[in-house]
């Protein structure tokens, strides 16, 4: 059998999770790694530490330990102001030697996937991805993982009994994050970054940062699908009349009627709105997933067989080029009768 | 300057929508399910067929799978791929990316003089997309991920290519040679090209290596070398819904949603 570079005998008996910044914040699923890595930290007495990769990263501190991290450990180097593949992987690798951990957590977002990707390779381990659920087994202090299965309903359960570290990735809108309290700790530790230039091979041409669409916390959220032939102004226009954001299924983004960070679903956004409202949407389960947990789901399709309408509320069997224009209509004039 | 040589790995995967999930036992029905190239792996195929088409070059297609993937690999002929190899060995069955990534690996060093290796965004079946940076760690190659486009400076021996990320986008540069993975829709994957059937389902033959040509050591394929172990399957929580259908004209429907929608 391969055999891991440490095993079960030496680990450290602590749970990390890797931040990633936007500025002068972390991530959404960095909060929300955190609040699951705290869970996990608690189910077996152990240490949580929430790991910093960049340049200059102190004012970043009071957020993971507000966020209740046990500890920050910080990878500063200059070499790791921008992001690089292979600076990265490299840093944490060699933090990971030194101190050995047993679990790691990663956000499934392109840069954090990359490294967890390169990092399972040279580290002889496993990597759990995409789970939508984790837990600790206490007596054995093994990660179990949930994945869901193919084409949909199941969800396999994974782990990696005889590796270590043990790494897992989640995407964004998985976990609920915590709200900030009193820090636990105040602990912050470095640990030692060495980098030569001559380890990053990519060299960043252009760099074009973007608005950074995110519908994962809209608290209304209207999606459209095929069947809506690609009119996404219709929905645009519903879904600000209700204070809320437009998200889509793979087809249209596929087709580039609407950008991909709007693509609700498995290799999407999963979104916790109060409300969905899907339009011309047959209801795969790679798509239900991301809105599984609406309080109310409200789905319009011509066809009265969709499968969508086992997972509505509220099922209306109809051309959406119709319900549509006749439900703004009415959102409107109770907007004039309100205001009157 | 010899000819530019491109490897583009392609997963032979079940169709999503053919695969049902049984009731009882709760396992996945595979049996009966037709096959297709993985849809991202065509995205891939054609982004190194179109820099093959402009600046000429050699592709080769990889593929690890049962015996009958060789039948897909030949589609990946009659499109305009040149050669074709088919890792197949019972000792390869239950891989996780470990061991699929070693797998692959062992291929690329086998074939020798691939400069640029190109695979999917994710397979449809697995969804993960860390075949692509783990077969980056075995060969010690830079990795882009998610490219939506590709220039190859043969002159200068790298590779330029642009990725969107956040809402916005980057051009990076890596040496040669590298792996790279290309976004899902990133282009429009031509048909089969009728002159090159022929050639493609008959007259060629698709190399079949199994674990002993590819010297790969026994610790690292198949079951014993894959680190994650499934222990079991369950049925996804759903939550209950009221499944209510709402009678009338536009209006009339319109109207109640109204009602629901502002009674919540
Ligand atoms: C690995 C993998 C991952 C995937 N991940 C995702 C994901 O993250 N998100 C995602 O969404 N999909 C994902 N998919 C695709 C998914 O399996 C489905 O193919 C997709 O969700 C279907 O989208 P749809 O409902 O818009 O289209 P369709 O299935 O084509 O349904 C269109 C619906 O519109 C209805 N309709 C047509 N015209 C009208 C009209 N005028 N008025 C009202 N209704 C109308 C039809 O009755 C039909 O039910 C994934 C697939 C794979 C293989
Ligand atoms: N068995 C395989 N044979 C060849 N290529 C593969 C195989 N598995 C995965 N790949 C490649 O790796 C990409 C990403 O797969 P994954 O990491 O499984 O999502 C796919 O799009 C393929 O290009």
């Amino acid at each position: 059998m391969v055999a891991s570079l440490f095993d079960p005998s030496e680990e450290n008996k602590a749970i990390w999770v890797l931040l990633e910044s936007a500025g002068v914040e972390l991530t959404d699923v960095s909060f929300e790694l955190l609040a699951k890595g705290r869970e996990l930290a608690d189910e077996v007495d152990w240490p949580l530490a929430g790991v910093l990769i960049g340049d200059r990263l102190e004012h970043l501190n009071s957020q993971v330990l507000s966020h209740q991290a046990d500890e920050v450990l910080l990878l500063e180097h200059p070499l790791l102001e921008a992001f690089t593949v292979d600076a990265y992987t490299q840093a944490l690798y060699a933090a990971i030697m030194e101190r050995i951990p047993s679990v790691i957590l990663f956000g499934a977002t392109p840069n954090s996937r990359d490294i967890a990707g390169r990092l399972a390779v040279r580290l002889r381990t496993g990597l759990n991805a995409d789970c939508i659920d984790l837990r600790m087994d206490k007596d054995r202090g093994v990660l179990i993982s949930d994945v869901t299965g193919f084409g949909g309903g199941v969800v396999a359960l994974l782990e990696m009994p005889d590796h270590r570290p043990q790494l897992a990735t989640v995407r964004p809108g998985v976990f609920h994050s915590l709200e900030a309290s009193a820090p636990r700790s105040d602990k912050v530790r470095r640990a030692k970054v060495e980098l030569d230039q001559s380890v990053i091979r990519t060299r960043i041409i252009e760099q074009v940062k973007g608005e950074g669409v995110s519908i994962g916390q809209a608290p209304v959220l209207v999606c459209g699908g095929r069947g809506i032939s690609g009119n996404f102004e219709m929905l645009t226009e519903l879904a600000e009349l209700l204070g809320g954001d437009v998200g889509a299924t793979r087809p249209p983004v596929d087709e580039g009627y609407i950008e991909r960070e709007r693509q609700v679903g498995q290799t999407g956004v999963i979104c916790h709105p109060e409300i969905a409202i899907n339009c011309g949407i047959s209801g795969a389960f790679h798509f239900v997933v991301g809105i599984q947990d609406a309080e109310i789901i409200i789905s319009i399709n011509s066809d009265p067989n969709a499968p969508i309408f086992e997972f509505s509320d509220y099922c209306v069997v109809g051309d959406v080029e119709q319900i549509l224009p006749a439900l703004i209509q009415s959102l409107k004039e109770e907007r004039v009768v309100t205001h009157a | 300057m010899p000819d530019l040589h491109m490897a583009v790995c392609m997963k032979v995967v079940p169709k999503p929508e053919e695969i049902r999930v049984d009731p009882e036992t709760r396992t996945l029905l595979r049996e009966g399910a037709r096959s297709e190239i993985n849809p991202p792996d065509m995205n891939a195929l054609e982004m190194a067929l179109s820099i093959k088409d402009e600046a000429g070059g050699r592709i080769s297609l990889i593929s690890m799978g049962p015996p009958f993937v060789e039948e897909y690999l030949r589609v990946g002929l009659a499109m305009g791929a040149d050669d074709a190899y088919l890792l197949t060995d019972r000792a390869f069955a239950g891989a996780d990316t470990l061991a699929t990534t070693y797998t692959l690996a062992q291929c690329l060093h086998k074939i020798g003089d691939v400069e640029v290796v190109l695979l999917g965004e994710e397979s449809s079946d697995g969804a993960t997309g860390q075949v692509p940076p783990g077969l980056a760690e075995w060969m010690d190659y830079p990795l882009i991920t998610l490219l939506r486009s590709l220039e190859i400076d043969k002159e200068q021996n790298v590779l330029r290519g642009r990725r969107n990320v956040d809402g916005g986008y980057e051009i990076l540069e890596v040496p040669l040679p590298a792996v790279i993975s290309v976004a899902t829709a990133a282009n429009e994957p031509r048909f089969m090209d009728f002159e090159r059937k022929g050639w493609a389902f008959e007259d060629t033959q698709v190399t079949m290596w199994d674990a002993q040509d590819l010297s790969a050591e026994s610790q690292f394929i198949g079951i014993p070398g894959s680190p994650t172990i499934v222990t079991g399957l369950e049925q996804a929580a759903s939550q209950e819904r009221k499944n209510i259908f709402l009678d009338g004209g536009a209006s009339e429907i319109a109207d109640q949603l109204v009602k629901i929608l502002r009674s919540n």
